[in-house]
Formats: structure tokens, C-alpha cells, sequence
């Protein structure tokens, strides 16, 4: 009888123990810590200069943070899938330029737009053509790609900035519309990662995404094609890269071979590192690297705010994707290199 | 008759999270004695030997060598003291030379100029002086070598870093027949000059040809320690399962139908004019010795690497095999025999390895349904009696057995009609080995066709209708299933006109 009677208060915290474990679970560990960090960056930065919490601002992180964003959403999928791309920022400065020039030529801005996207996918054709057909390793293939697209950027645009889309319409509204009071530009972020989670967690594809990048040689066995799926996910990153490239166009108003697309790698592998995507492939999410690139944007933002020198920038990021990395191995588990 | 005590290990526990891997295991290695620790996996002979060898640390209880306690913090503090553990999957440094990985660490070296001749000469002196001779070659590079030389490797590194104490974890689970003899050559010339040995395996005919004493764990307890010379096979076997293992090899009524995989005059880098047919409702087994050609053929069959000559057909039908995935899409898998490397996502749960292969099959417009797929995964885990809490679990926590059951599994989900069974119970415990014959019988009743690579002799004969045997690239011989016998498939795997 008594324990009858003790039953229930002992289960009481038994379940509230195993929810908390389920919303753990569901949110994963790695977005719990960087929703803490956001907090605590927030807080912090806030603490210091209350402007930073104005409308004004957040819309200014969130339309800073889109370009990058859709970047480290499709880095996402080729990190998932073990490789990597270096380029997207040279891809995003070529197509940019492009964009420019073809609607400066014919006056559509469509027909800019549509260039730049089929310039794009043939971008990331070629990435993903030399790295499985010429065997080349992801890092280099796509190391020269970065140096090759961006010296051809520079070539075709004599390295400087071409055109002018200021007075047209669909390019305005791109870099400064809004729908329902957000920004076209944070609604098109939404719509890459909503629609890239999808295919990750709802088709075969993205299923078998995760197995290439968790096991090629299991996945291949399997029945895979592996060769389609690289190629496949370097046309997605050259398709997304040369809409980075549009709404670079858009938002300066010109074609920029470099500015505004220099460091965009850097930010999108950190930002994919960060939210917990494994170097080695098969595991991160599409949550967690935009919490990652929300971080990081918060972060650039209060620097600014806070007037801190920008070059102290590139210190913090480049010391972010140490970091980011550090922590991995480290839940990872494995003994360092050089360690006994 | 036996010499002192060199290793003592007393009540050591371990715990994992939840699982209480070892719960007080008391032992001794002596000097000039084999000691065989014998238990199904899981049982907590790996725990032990990690221990050991300082990869992991005991909750309680102590480690004395020598009479004193020790702490081993890292693997190097183990071996320091002596005590080496030679593992199944030696790491080895693929680009360098044999003598390098043997010495990697302790290089001869004039000055400061590294001496090549030296090197070469030290390890031809110590090749000799362990009966290795052959085996290896000191120039030959870190990646060529197979299973077998690598464990060679591994074993030389101890001997040569002045080991007293080595423990062998199932050393000739990747070994030929052939190979396993040198090895206990080996193990007796190491027992004469000393050394405390302690052996690991499975397997039954070993332990009695080479143990002393044989210490007997189940559950992460020991059960028991007996003489060799005091105990028998079926006093050993109940005291690891509890049970008896007779009806290992079930055999249900098979009815052979038409040719479901034929193979003609197949050639390929390591294979040469390979010509045999596997029909539905047959098991076929390839015999043979480890680097006969027989995991290399399985490879090219499945369309993973080239055929040069000849063809392969599925149903009477001619594939054109540019990659695994025309085989796959014409019913034929293979579960390989690295399943971690090969078949595995170690990461992922058992859902996701069971249904990788019938994704492509599941998609409506792209879209796969998680509660058909759940559906699958647990009509399998059931049906193969995959031993996992629930189908989410990770695969890398799962015991070697109940991996193997999800790889088979897999194949299963996607209606394979042709299997191909690589050393289907390397690393497997003797409960999931019976599972896994009963499966293969079940399946080749209900009409697929199968093809077993194994090594173990026993497995061979009492699983296959016919057992192809191969030997350095070519068949040498077929035998029905009521003329084989292990004396005749040795012969055609070893001798060098035997046909």
C-alpha cells in the first residue's frame, strides 16, 4: 500500500526529468548552446548601447545576414555530404557582375536574373565535374575555382563595378521591399533554408545526403550515385551562389566583381562549422546553421554598434570557426593530433 | 611450471553510461602461460583488454605488474610496464614501409640522419627470429598489406618495444588457415621464452590447442576458471551461453530452382576466368584462403570495381555493371565484409541503415514517409531479432551481431533476390551467429539465392549446398554438400595442383 501511495510523487519528477531529455533531444544540444550564446551576446551587447535593440537595427541584421545566410545553407549540404566549397563568395562576385551587365544590355532585369542563375549551376557544374572526374580533393578543386572565378569576374568587368540597377523596380524591391513589414531579403533567406530543410528531412534525397557524407563507401554499396549527388549539391551551392549574387547586385545597386563577395567563404563554413555541421560530413542541421549565421551577424553587428575597430572583426571570425571546430572535436570525443 | 605472476587484475569494474561493462573480473597472467578469455560479445572481454593496455581506466578495483599497483593513464604507461595489447584492426600508417610502421618511434638512426640499412637489417633479423620470414617484406607500403600482415605488424611492434605481457584480441578472425598455424608457432615460441600471453576468441579448437587456463566471462563477471586440460567444449559453452549448440546450423527443406546469378569467365585484377552459377533457393560458399581473390571477386560481381573479361548475368539477363548501383537495381547485395567501413552509417540509427537501400523505392515525388519507413525498420528488427532498445538507436552502440542483423536487414527491406554474405559472422558471438545461420537458412527456403565468403570451415560446411573453393585468383574446385569435408576444401584452398 505505502508504495502504491509513493508511486505518483516519484513519477512526477521521473517524467518532467524525461520531457526536459525529449526537448533536449528535439532541439539538440548543439542549438541549445548557441541559442545561449545568442543570449548572452544580446544581453551583453544591449547592456552596453540600448540602440541595438531598435526596429531599425534588427532589420539591419537581418537584411546583412540574408546573403550570407542562403551561403551557409547550401555550404550546409555540401559539408553534409563530406566536401566543402571554398568559391561560393568568387561565384557570388562573378554572378553578380554578370547579373549587371546582361540587364544593362537588354534592359530586363529578368533576363539579368535568369543569366546569373544559369551561370550559376554551370559554376557549380564545374566544381563538382573536376572534383569527381578529374579526382581532385573538394578543398583544392573548389581553392583554384575561388581564384579562377574571381579573376574572371575581374576580367569580364575590368574590375570594377558594372552598371546601374537602382531605377529598376525588381531589383529595388529585392534589396529594399518588404512583405507583411520584413524584408524581401530575410523572406528569401527563409525560403532557401525552409525549402533545403525540406528536401534534407522529408525526401530521399536529403536522406541520402547525410549517407554519402556519413559512409560513402556504405552509401555507394547501396546503391547510391554518388557522382550525381556531388554534382548535384555543387549546382545547388552555384544556383544559390548566383542569387547571393543578384541581391548583392540589388543591394549595391551594381554589378561587384569583388566587394561585398570577398569573405563571403570564410563566414559560410564558420556559420556551418558553428551550427554543429561535422567537417567530415553526415551530421549538422539547417537549425543550427542558421542559428549560427544569426550569431554571427548579431556579433559583426555589436562590434560596429559598440565601435570597436572592424578590422577586430576578422580576428573574431576567423577565431569563431577555431572555436567552433575545437568544440566538435571535442564532443566528438577523439584523442587530438599530436596527443598521447 | 609456470612462472610468476607478471600481470595481476583484481575486481576491476567499468561502466559505460548505462551499461555496466565489467563488474569485478579478478585475473593473473603468468610468465610462460597461455590464458584464453573466452565469453560471447558483450560480455566484457573488450572492457578488459582496454583496461589493460590504459585506453580506458577501472571505477574500482587495481592493476598491479609486477607485484605493484599501477595506474595506467594512457596506453603509453601500459607499455612502458610491458604490457601490449595487439588488436583486430592495428592502426598502421598507410604511406610508409613495413620496417617504418614496425619502428615507428624507435627509428635507428645515425646522428641524426636517419639509416635506412639499419632499418631493413633490423627488421629482416627480427622477421627471422619470430618465424616471419616471408610473411612480410620491409619495403612493402603500409596500405598493400592485408588483415593478416597487419596483425604481423602489430605483434612485431610488440615484441620488438620489449613486451612481457601481450594479449591477443581474436587474432585469427582475419587469418587463413595456413596463417593461424604460424601464429600459434609464434604464441608457443612466446610462452617458452616467458611471456605471459592472454588470448581472446571465439573459437573453440584454438583455445584447447594453445590455452593453459581459460577464464570464462558472461555478463561482465567471470563465470569461471578452468585447466585446458580439465575442461571440454561443452562444459565451455555452457558456461558462456548457458546453452547448447547443436542446432547451430538449422536446415530447413530448400527446393532449388532456376540460375539466378551466373558468372562467365569473369577476369579482373585479382581474379582470373571465374565461371560459376548460384540458383534460387541455394547457398553457395566460397572457400578459400584470406587473399584468394574471393572478397576482390565479391567486389566486382556487385559492380564496385571493374571486370576486364567476361560477363555477369542476373535472371539470364546481361548487366552492364558501371557501379554498384546497376547491381543493386537488378536485386543483387552485397554485405561486405568490413561492415563498419563498408556497410555502416556508424552514426545513424538503425532506421536509417535499414532503409538506405529502399529509399529510392519509398519516395512519393521525392518525398519518403518516416512512419513507412519506422514501419520496415521494425518489422525487420523483429523478424531478424535485431537485440536494439528502439530503432533509433545508434548503430555504433549495437554489439557486431546485431550490426551485421541490421546490414542483412537492409538487404532484406529492398527484396534483394541475390545475396552476397562476406565473412557474414566475423566479430559475431556465438548467439548471433546461430541468428544469423537461421536467417540465411530461412531465406534460402524461401527461395533466394546466396552466395557465403567465409573462412571458418565449419560455417562453410554447414551452411552451403556447393562450396566453391578459390585459390590465388582462380576456382580450384567444386564440391556438393554431401562429398565436402574440411580436409578436402583445404586441400583445394592450399595445395598447389590440387584439382
Amino acid at each position: 500500500m505505502t508504495s502504491s501511495v509513493q508511486e505518483p510523487a516519484k513519477m512526477a519528477p521521473a517524467t518532467h526529468m524525461a520531457l526536459q531529455r525529449r526537448v533536449l533531444a528535439a532541439v539538440g544540444v548543439q542549438n541549445v548552446s548557441l541559442l545561449l550564446a545568442l543570449v548572452v551576446l544580446v544581453a551583453f551587447i544591449g547592456a552596453q548601447n540600448s540602440n541595438f535593440f531598435y526596429a531599425s537595427n534588427i532589420a539591419t541584421i537581418g537584411t546583412t545576414i540574408a546573403i550570407v545566410g542562403v551561403l551557409a545553407v547550401v555550404q550546409t549540404v555540401v559539408m553534409l555530404l563530406g566536401g566543402l566549397d571554398i568559391s561560393v563568395g568568387s561565384q557570388a562576385g562573378l554572378t553578380s557582375v554578370v547579373s549587371a551587365m546582361v540587364f544593362m544590355a537588354t534592359g530586363s532585369a529578368l533576363a539579368g536574373i535568369a543569366a546569373a542563375l544559369a551561370l550559376g549551376l554551370c559554376l557549380g557544374l564545374l566544381n563538382g565535374v573536376v572534383i569527381i572526374y578529374g579526382r581532385v580533393n573538394a578543398v583544392i578543386a573548389t581553392l583554384a575555382t575561388f581564384a579562377a572565378f574571381r579573376g574572371l569576374a575581374n576580367l569580364v568587368s575590368d574590375g570594377r563595378a558594372q552598371g546601374y540597377t537602382g531605377v529598376n523596380h525588381l531589383f529595388v524591391f529585392l534589396a529594399r521591399g518588404d512583405l507583411l513589414g520584413i524584408p524581401v531579403l530575410i523572406w528569401i533567406l527563409l525560403l532557401i533554408a525552409a525549402l533545403v530543410q525540406v528536401m534534407l528531412h522529408y525526401t530521399d534525397i536529403g536522406r541520402n545526403i547525410y549517407a554519402v557524407g556519413g559512409n560513402a563507401t556504405a552509401a555507394r554499396l547501396a546503391g547510391i550515385p554518388l557522382n550525381r549527388y556531388i554534382i548535384g549539391c555543387y549546382m545547388l551551392v552555384g544556383f544559390v551562389a548566383a542569387l547571393a549574387g543578384i541581391l548583392l547586385t540589388a543591394r549595391t545597386g551594381s554589378g561587384q566583381p569583388t566587394s561585398g563577395s570577398q569573405g563571403l567563404e570564410l563566414q559560410s563554413i564558420t556559420a556551418a562549422a558553428l551550427g554543429g555541421v561535422a567537417l567530415q560530413g553526415g551530421r549538422g542541421t539547417i537549425v543550427g546553421t542558421i542559428l549560427a549565421v544569426i550569431l554571427l551577424g548579431v556579433l559583426e553587428n555589436g562590434l560596429i554598434i559598440l565601435n570597436v575597430n572592424s578590422f577586430w572583426q576578422d580576428i573574431a571570425q576567423g577565431a569563431l570557426l577555431v572555436i567552433a571546430v575545437v568544440i566538435q572535436q571535442r564532443r566528438a570525443g577523439g584523442n587530438g593530433v599530436g596527443l598521447p | 611450471m609456470t612462472g610468476a605472476v607478471l600481470l595481476h587484475m583484481d575486481n576491476v569494474a567499468k561502466r559505460f553510461g548505462a551499461v555496466q561493462a565489467l563488474r569485478g573480473v579478478s585475473l593473473n597472467a603468468r610468465a610462460g602461460e597461455v590464458l584464453a578469455l573466452m565469453g560471447e560479445n558483450g560480455a566484457g572481454k573488450s572492457t578488459l583488454l582496454r583496461l589493460m593496455s590504459g585506453v580506458h581506466q577501472p571505477d574500482s578495483g587495481s592493476i598491479a605488474v609486477d607485484g605493484k599497483n599501477m595506474a595506467f593513464a594512457t596506453p603509453h604507461a601500459a607499455r612502458d610496464v610491458g604490457v601490449r595489447v595487439v588488436v583486430q584492426e592495428p592502426e598502421i600508417i598507410p604511406d610508409v614501409s613495413v620496417a617504418e610502421n614496425v619502428y615507428a618511434g624507435a627509428l635507428p638512426r645515425r646522428g641524426r640522419i636517419f639509416d635506412r640499412g639499419a632499418l631493413r637489417a633490423q627488421l629482416e633479423h627480427d622477421l627471422a627470429r619470430y618465424g616471419f620470414t616471408g610473411v612480410l617484406r620491409p619495403e612493402q607500403i603500409g596500405r598493400t598489406l592485408s588483415p593478416a600482415q597487419r596483425q604481423v605488424v602489430e605483434i612485431l611492434r610488440a615484441l620488438t618495444g620489449g613486451a612481457r605481457v601481450i594479449a591477443f584480441d581474436e587474432p585469427t578472425s582475419s587469418l587463413s588457415d595456413h596463417e593461424v598455424e604460424s601464429l600459434f608457432r609464434l604464441i608457443a615460441q612466446l610462452r617458452a621464452e616467458g611471456i605471459a600471453i592472454i588470448y581472446v576468441s571465439h573459437r573453440m579448437k584454438e583455445i584447447f590447442r594453445i590455452a593453459d587456463r581459460i577464464l570464462v566471462l558472461r555478463d561482465g563477471a567471470s563465470v569461471g576458471e578452468r585447466p585446458a586440460a580439465e575442461t571440454s567444449e561443452p562444459e565451455l559453452v555452457r558456461m558462456m551461453v548457458g546453452r547448447d549448440l547443436s542446432a547451430l546450423f538449422a536446415r530447413s527443406p530448400r527446393s532449388i530452382g532456376r540460375g539466378v546469378l551466373r558468372v562467365d569467365q569473369v577476369t579482373t585484377t585479382d581474379v582470373r576466368d571465374i565461371s560459376f552459377e548460384v540458383r534460387a533457393g541455394e547457398v553457395v560458399a566460397l572457400a578459400g584462403l584470406v587473399g584468394a581473390g574471393r572478397t576482390e571477386l565479391a567486389h566486382a560481381i556487385i559492380g564496385d570495381t571493374p571486370i576486364l573479361t567476361g560477363q555477369i548475368e542476373v535472371d539470364g539477363k546481361r548487366l552492364t555493371l558501371n557501379s554498384p548501383r546497376d547491381a543493386v537495381r537488378a536485386g543483387l547485395a552485397l554485405a561486405p565484409e568490413e561492415r563498419k567501413q563498408q556497410a555502416l552509417l556508424m552514426k545513424r540509427s538503425v532506421r536509417d541503415n535499414i532503409c538506405l537501400a529502399v529509399l529510392g523505392r519509398l519516395q512519393k515525388l521525392r518525398f519518403v514517409s518516416r512512419a513507412e519507413e519506422s514501419r520496415i525498420a521494425r518489422r525487420y528488427v523483429q523478424e531478424l531479432r535485431v537485440r536494439t532498445p528502439t530503432i533509433n538507436q545508434e548503430v555504433a552502440t549495437l554489439s557486431g551481431g546485431n550490426q551485421q542483423k541490421t546490414v542483412l536487414a537492409r538487404w532484406l527491406a529492398s527484396d534483394a533476390k541475390m545475396l552476397i554474405l562476406d565473412e557474414p559472422t566475423r566479430g559475431v558471438d556465438v548467439g548471433a551467429k546461430a541468428d544469423i545461420y537461421a536467417i540465411i537458412d530461412k531465406l534460402a527456403a524461401q527461395g533466394s539465392a546466396i552466395l557465403v565468403i567465409s573462412s571458418e570451415l565449419p560455417e562453410v560446411l554447414g551452411l552451403a549446398d556447393r562450396i566453391i573453393v578459390m585459390q590465388g585468383g582462380r576456382i580450384r574446385g567444386e564440391l556438393t554438400r554431401a562429398e565436402a569435408t574440411e580436409e578436402k576444401i583445404l586441400s583445394l584452398a592450399i595445395l598447389e595442383d590440387a584439382a
